[in-house]
């Protein structure tokens, strides 16, 4: 090794100056509120030998760690193929097919080569979430399709812009295809602009310390973050550490699936093995593999924050491919599920599974799930129709320094909910409340956070509700001798009669008129430590502010 | 354009975390005299009275004193607040408590959230207005006459009423505080309408509970304050800066307490403003960086970018107009590691104000960005204390050998040069977030650098950034206290009209900003302080239909014709974002107006006295030391007052004075202007 140590935090510094540049000029050019507001988009860097991952945006989504360089590198090995024809400079290929190493349809993924000396230096990609790529639901979240068609558009890796100029071709098809697609040219607009934006400043980190000299610190940094994530791994005792992590079902059929994880280290790496896990499913709650290891990577992160997100710090998570389960979909098995729930519930399975080994880290199980309520509307006497999204949060684990937080947002997110007076602008709905749900939070010596409690109701008009959510059967787990979280909690009242879906929290097309409403309770997260080793302070103090009523705190704390 | 220079005897009084700073104006006398005392945090007034009697003013025959104060900001951070309840609409008491679904940190699922008021103090009525602003459940005034029983029981000194769409209509807020004002024992009643008028129910609440729970706090405190500069005999009104840069009577600032939190920096980026315009230099980057933290801030033409949006720590939005001032990093205080895999990180942990630094000689023992100044030459070895429990220069050389050093292969000289480097890179990187988020190429600026430890490193950042100069101020340490002196009289309206530009009433446009300017005119002209003109500038919110962010465009006047507001803003956003949208519509978010009262000018030439200046620069220099760039270096050293009016220095070289040192690295060159500002042209990159 030549270079060094200073130089190599500086390149660092610098390849995560150019992602984090490509975040934000994504996210404040961007038109849809998934990608400006809630963030649902990321940008990295990719090797040009294999798309393995180089550096990615701070700002990004959780859910999109490690995952583009699964599209990056098939689209690699297509190209070599001669499967995809080969860029040239100012193409930027266009790519959402789940089984190319992505995640659900609605992530779109674009990827650049950035070249040097008409040579193909690395990859710059970026990923945002759309609000609609055709399909049976408006969004895409359906929750009883059977098979990828029903959920929208995909698309193979071609060349929507060639020479920088937009293919108005198939521009054409793909708006063609798509609700709302009038606005989307600004998103695939900013989308493009962020990958400029990174080329510009990746070309100038490159002038200043030399192609070569910053080609040797992308490999010495790999191998240095793969050196820190070992580091941190060796914490864990050598064994083999298990658990169970279920789905509530998968829409289309009503059985719990089953995610079983066994996580061994040896000191140095750990080896994820999910065999034994249920089989791939009729509904849309199967896993695309990149999506799978995704799970494990952001899960991993969560309990060691500090490692940077590079193909280096993955090394040594060996995730043994979990052939012939529904954590590794082959088309056309329907996926939507895939990014916003059973990645979550993966997470889960690696928190319950290390916080045996790692107790004064790793928290109780949080409410892991996004909470998606989608409503499709029609206001004849207006002449309108709409299409509402209300995504929540929920109670968060406990943990050795405290008891989790109420309404977290999702494991795999870190957007923002909607505001209530927001939704009421828009949309012809009135939100009776938006409270805690009471005597949610999982008991604990550290209870879990409390989840949230929203009624609405539709003013005006006829409307359709679907909901893809989780937990609805089984609480978020407590851990070391805690409880369980509180279910999540869905009930319809169609004029005047209250029912609970067949599937708990998912459902799709209820049809509502004015006058009807929705309930939603999420999930409380889960219990760390026995209960009864909770000190009487707090839980009085929980009693006195109405978060457990007396009896509750009897029953899940024992008497006092 | 041409200002009467300001005739009288003006005090800033600036209290900072852990100095209270005062600039004294007297232009009869033709001087200016300077305090640093330190804060007295338990009743800040002792601090601000030493700093006055420090400097040995004459408070009786001050014309204004201007005040900016940590109050609020220490009450917030501290959650040192006053017992407040909240009344609000059936149903969505806990709105304070839940948040918009986030955590603390993006990864990590641990952390804690504690909501402003508890939800025992949080009461709900029935009452509900729609989003149009039409009634769908009136107000039910006997259950809010319990409500407020319940809370004046329970012993709450402040009142919070916080209505769904209250900002749609606020009748039924108004309403509850007539009864309020009836029934609740004191005046801290704060309306979440009143405030702030736009909708997001987490964000108005929090909004108008920190305004309460603040509130009884600032107007004891001013009160308080005011009665003591009484007794000494002050007779005029007492300023109190507000987080926009403006400062109003204390008489009225408690009102709107919430404004006041973010002041401090606020004013220092005013007084960047000002020095600024007066050298000639109108568009800045401030970079602030102190003990403990590093704020940066970017001012065009001479004016600060203000936000309506800063939130001052995880899910406290206070969305009142504020001088948009980001914290970038933690200051001098940044602790040096190597991580785990083997590579030398700044930063994010601190050593703070205590223990801080090895160099305080305060039981620090974590090589820290100051200790490898100190290590490195850069600051004077012989300010630090080697006396009893103190440290010596061997004391750090050992630190950074042991610490840093030994895992990296390097001697501890090369390890602080690492450091530096190191910190210069990423301070640099977050400069420039700062600017690109607020849609500016850094280059096009200059840096402006105060604080304790701005001008240490200025230089190298604006060298790193490709920013060709540094504007190094007369007085660095002071940079608040002086914004207290230059601040103008400032009122920021926001009006919002949230249609298609097509479908715009123009006539109601103009009305509308016709009447924000009528509104702050009369309000300047009630506030008991000498202008010399009358500033209005307008703008406008505008997005393309189906977008979330809003871009600020200015506007020349008050009566834009639609094609205008199209063509500003397509221009604007191409500027912006380099996209052209003709497919799609423009919507009129916002019109806005500031108002603001220009005061008479200072003579910032009087900040350095005049007396002191040497004939030569060889007089000026105090000595000569090694300091390290890229190798040890003989550098002269100078004193700042001793500078001759129109000094030329050739970097290296270092220039120390009372509370801050300037490093202009080898190929830079400085020049004094005539306000004794150090204009630094950067060599280039070595």
């Amino acid at each position: 090794m030549t270079i060094d140590p200073i130089t190599l935090t500086v390149i660092q510094s610098g390849l995560q100056q150019v992602c984090d540049e490509m975040d934000l000029s994504f996210s404040r050019a961007a038109f849809s509120p998934v990608i400006a507001e809630a963030n649902d988009r990321s940008d990295g860097i990719y090797s040009a030998e294999d798309g393995s991952l180089i550096a990615q945006g701070s700002m990004g989504l959780p859910v999109f760690v490690g995952t583009m360089q699964f599209s990056t590198r098939t689209l690699i090995r297509m190209i070599a193929d001669g499967r995809t024809i080969a860029p040239q400079p100012g193409d930027i290929y266009i790519v959402n097919d789940p089984y190319l190493g992505g995640t659900h349809l609605m992530d779109v993924r674009f990827a650049m080569p950035v070249w040097r000396n008409g040579e193909i230096f690395c990859w710059l990609s970026n990923t945002g979430h759309w609000p609609d790529t055709g399909g049976a639901v408006p969004g895409g979240f359906s929750a009883s399709a059977t098979a990828v068609e029903q959920e929208g558009l995909r698309l193979p890796p071609v060349r929507l812009f060639k020479k920088g100029e937009l293919d108005p071709e198939i521009y054409a098809i793909i708006c063609s295809n798509i609700r709302v697609a009038d606005q989307r040219i600004g998103d695939v607009k900013a989308q493009a602009a962020a990958l400029y934006v990174g080329q510009a400043r990746l070309e100038r980190l490159l002038d200043r310390y030399g192609d070569d000299t910053v080609a040797e610190a992308i490999g010495e940094l790999r191998r240095r973050a793969s050196r820190q994530m070992r580091a941190y791994i060796a914490q864990i005792p050598p064994g083999t550490y298990t658990s169970v992590a279920y789905v509530d079902s998968d829409g289309v059929v009503n059985e719990p699936l089953e995610i079983r994880l066994a996580i061994t280290a040896d000191g140095e790496k750990l080896t994820f093995d999910f065999s034994g896990s249920s089989a791939p499913c009729a509904g849309p709650m199967n896993s695309v593999l990149a999506t799978t290891q995704s799970s494990v990577y952001l899960a991993m992160r969560h309990i060691f924050p500090d490692v940077p997100i590079s193909a280096g710090a993955f090394e040594p998570l060996d995730i043994v491919r979990p052939e012939g389960t529904f954590l590794d979909a082959q088309y056309p098995r329907p996926v939507s599920g895939c990014a916003a729930e059973v990645s979550q519930r993966i997470a889960e399975a690696v928190f319950a599974a290390l916080v045996g080994p790692l107790p004064d880290i790793v928290t109780a199980a949080p409410a892991g799930s996004s909470g998606n309520f989608a409503l499709g509307g029609e206001v004849p006497e207006e002449g309108r129709s709409y299409v509402m999204y209300q995504i929540s949060g929920g109670g968060y684990g406990g943990y050795a320094g405290g008891d989790g937080i109420s309404n977290g947002c999702s494991t795999i997110g870190i957007s923002k909910s909607p505001p209530v007076e927001i939704m009421e602008q828009q949309f012809p709905v009135l939100y009776h409340r938006y409270a805690l749900h009471e005597g949610s939070g999982g008991a604990g010596t550290h209870r879990g956070g409390f989840g949230l409690d929203y009624e609405v109701e539709i003013l005006k008009g006829t409307a359709r509700a679907s909901f893809v959510m989780d937990h609805g059967r089984f609480g978020p787990q407590g851990v070391l001798g805690g409880a369980d979280g509180g279910v999540n909690r869905v009930t319809v009242t169609r004029s005047g009669q209250s029912f609970v879906p067949e599937h708990l929290s998912k459902a799709q097309d209820i049809a509502l008129s004015a006058g009807d409403r929705v309930h939603v309770r999420t999930p409380g997260g889960g219990g760390y430590g026995p209960p009864e080793k909770r000190d009487p302070a707090l839980v009085a103090e929980d009693v006195r502010l109405g978060r457990y009523t007396a009896e509750e705190a009897k029953a899940l704390f024992g008497p006092r | 354009m041409t200002r009467t220079d300001i005739t009288g005897s003006f005090a800033g009084i600036d209290v900072g975390g852990t100095f209270t700073d005062l600039v004294h104006y007297d232009s009869r006398a033709g001087r200016v005299k300077l305090a640093k005392v330190p804060t007295t945090l338990d009743n800040q007034a002792h601090g601000v009275l030493a700093a006055l009697d420090a400097a040995s003013v004459d408070i009786a025959a001050l014309d204004l004193i201007v005040h900016g104060t940590t109050t609020t900001t220490n009450a917030v951070l501290e959650r040192q607040l006053c017992k407040t309840g909240l009344i609000t609409t059936h149903g969505f008491r806990d709105v304070l408590e839940l948040g918009r679904r986030t955590r603390p940190h993006p990864y990590g699922m641990s952390g804690q959230f504690r909501p402003l008021i508890p939800r025992d103090l949080r009461l709900e009525v029935p009452e509900r207005m729609l989003a149009d602003g039409t009634e769908y459940l009136a107000l039910d005034e006997d259950a809010l006459r319990a409500a407020l029983r319940q809370l004046v029981d329970a012993g709450c000194e402040a009142l919070v009423i916080h209505f769904l769409h209250a900002y749609a209509n606020p009748a039924h807020e108004r309403r509850a505080g007539e009864i309020a004002a009836q029934e609740w024992p004191n005046g801290n009643i704060t309306m979440g309408h009143a405030l702030l008028s736009e909708s997001r129910e987490y964000e108005r609440g929090v909004t108008a509970a920190v305004n309460a729970s603040v509130q009884p706090l600032l107007r004891r405190y001013v009160e308080r304050l005011a009665d003591r500069l009484a007794d000494r005999g002050y007779a005029s009104d007492l300023l109190v800066m507000n987080g926009n840069g403006g400062m109003v009577s204390a008489r009225i600032v408690a009102e709107e307490a919430a404004k006041t939190v973010m002041s401090g920096p606020a004013s220092g980026v005013m007084a960047a403003a000002y020095t600024g315009r007066r050298a000639g230099i109108p568009d800045l980057l401030t970079y602030d960086m102190g003990g403990t933290s590093t704020d940066v801030a970017m001012i065009r033409g001479a004016d600060p970018a203000v936000s309506h949006e800063i939130e001052i720590e995880y899910a406290m939005p206070i969305h009142v107009p504020m001088v948009d001032v980001r914290t970038v990093g933690a200051g001098g205080g940044s602790i040096a590691r190597v991580n785990a895999a083997g590579l030398l990180q700044v930063g994010p942990d601190s050593a703070g104000s205590t223990p801080g630094p090895i160099c305080y000689g305060k039981g620090g023992t974590e090589p820290t960005i100051s200790d490898a100044n100190m290590l490195l030459g850069r600051m004077n070895p012989d300010r630090l204390n080697t006396g009893a429990g103190g440290v010596t220069l061997d004391t750090i050389r050992d630190a950074f050998a042991a610490r840093l050093g030994a895992p990296l292969g390097l001697d501890a000289v090369a390890a602080a040069a690492a450091v530096l480097q190191i910190a210069t890179a990423k301070m640099a990187d977050a400069v420039r977030m700062v600017s690109i988020s607020l849609g500016e190429d850094p280059r096009d600026f200059a840096l402006f650098a105060f604080g304790g430890a701005g001008p240490l490193h200025a230089c190298a950042i604006a060298r790193e950034l490709g920013v060709p100069r540094v504007l190094v101020p007369a007085r660095p340490g002071i940079t608040n206290a002086l914004g207290c002196i230059v601040a103008d009289l400032r009122h920021d309206f926001v009006q919002t009209i949230n249609r298609p530009l097509d479908l715009c009433d123009m006539e109601e446009v103009h009305v509308a900003l016709a009447a924000q300017v009528a509104q702050g005119t009369a309000a300047v002209e009630t506030e008991r302080v000498d202008i010399a003109e009358l500033k209005v500038s307008h703008s406008v919110d505008m997005q393309f239909i189906g977008q979330t962010h809003l871009l600020r465009v200015p506007i020349p006047d008050a009566s834009p014709t639609r094609e205008d507001l199209q063509k500003l803003f397509e221009e604007a956003y191409f500027r912006r974002f380099q996209v052209a949208l003709p497919e799609i519509r423009p919507a009129l978010v916002n019109v806005n107006t500031s108002v603001i009262g220009r005061r008479p000018e200072v003579d910032l030439s009087l900040l350095i006295d005049a007396s002191l200046r040497k004939p030569t620069l060889a007089d000026a220099q105090t000595s000569t030391r090694d300091v390290w760039f890229d190798g040890w270096t003989d550098t002269p050293v100078y004193w700042r007052d001793f500078l001759p009016a129109s000094a030329t220095l050739s970097g290296p070289a270092i220039v120390e004075q009372m509370d801050c040192t300037l490093v202009m690295e080898p190929g830079d060159v400085a020049t004094q202007d005539q306000d004794g500002n150090l204009i630094v042209t950067l060599g280039p990159r070595p």
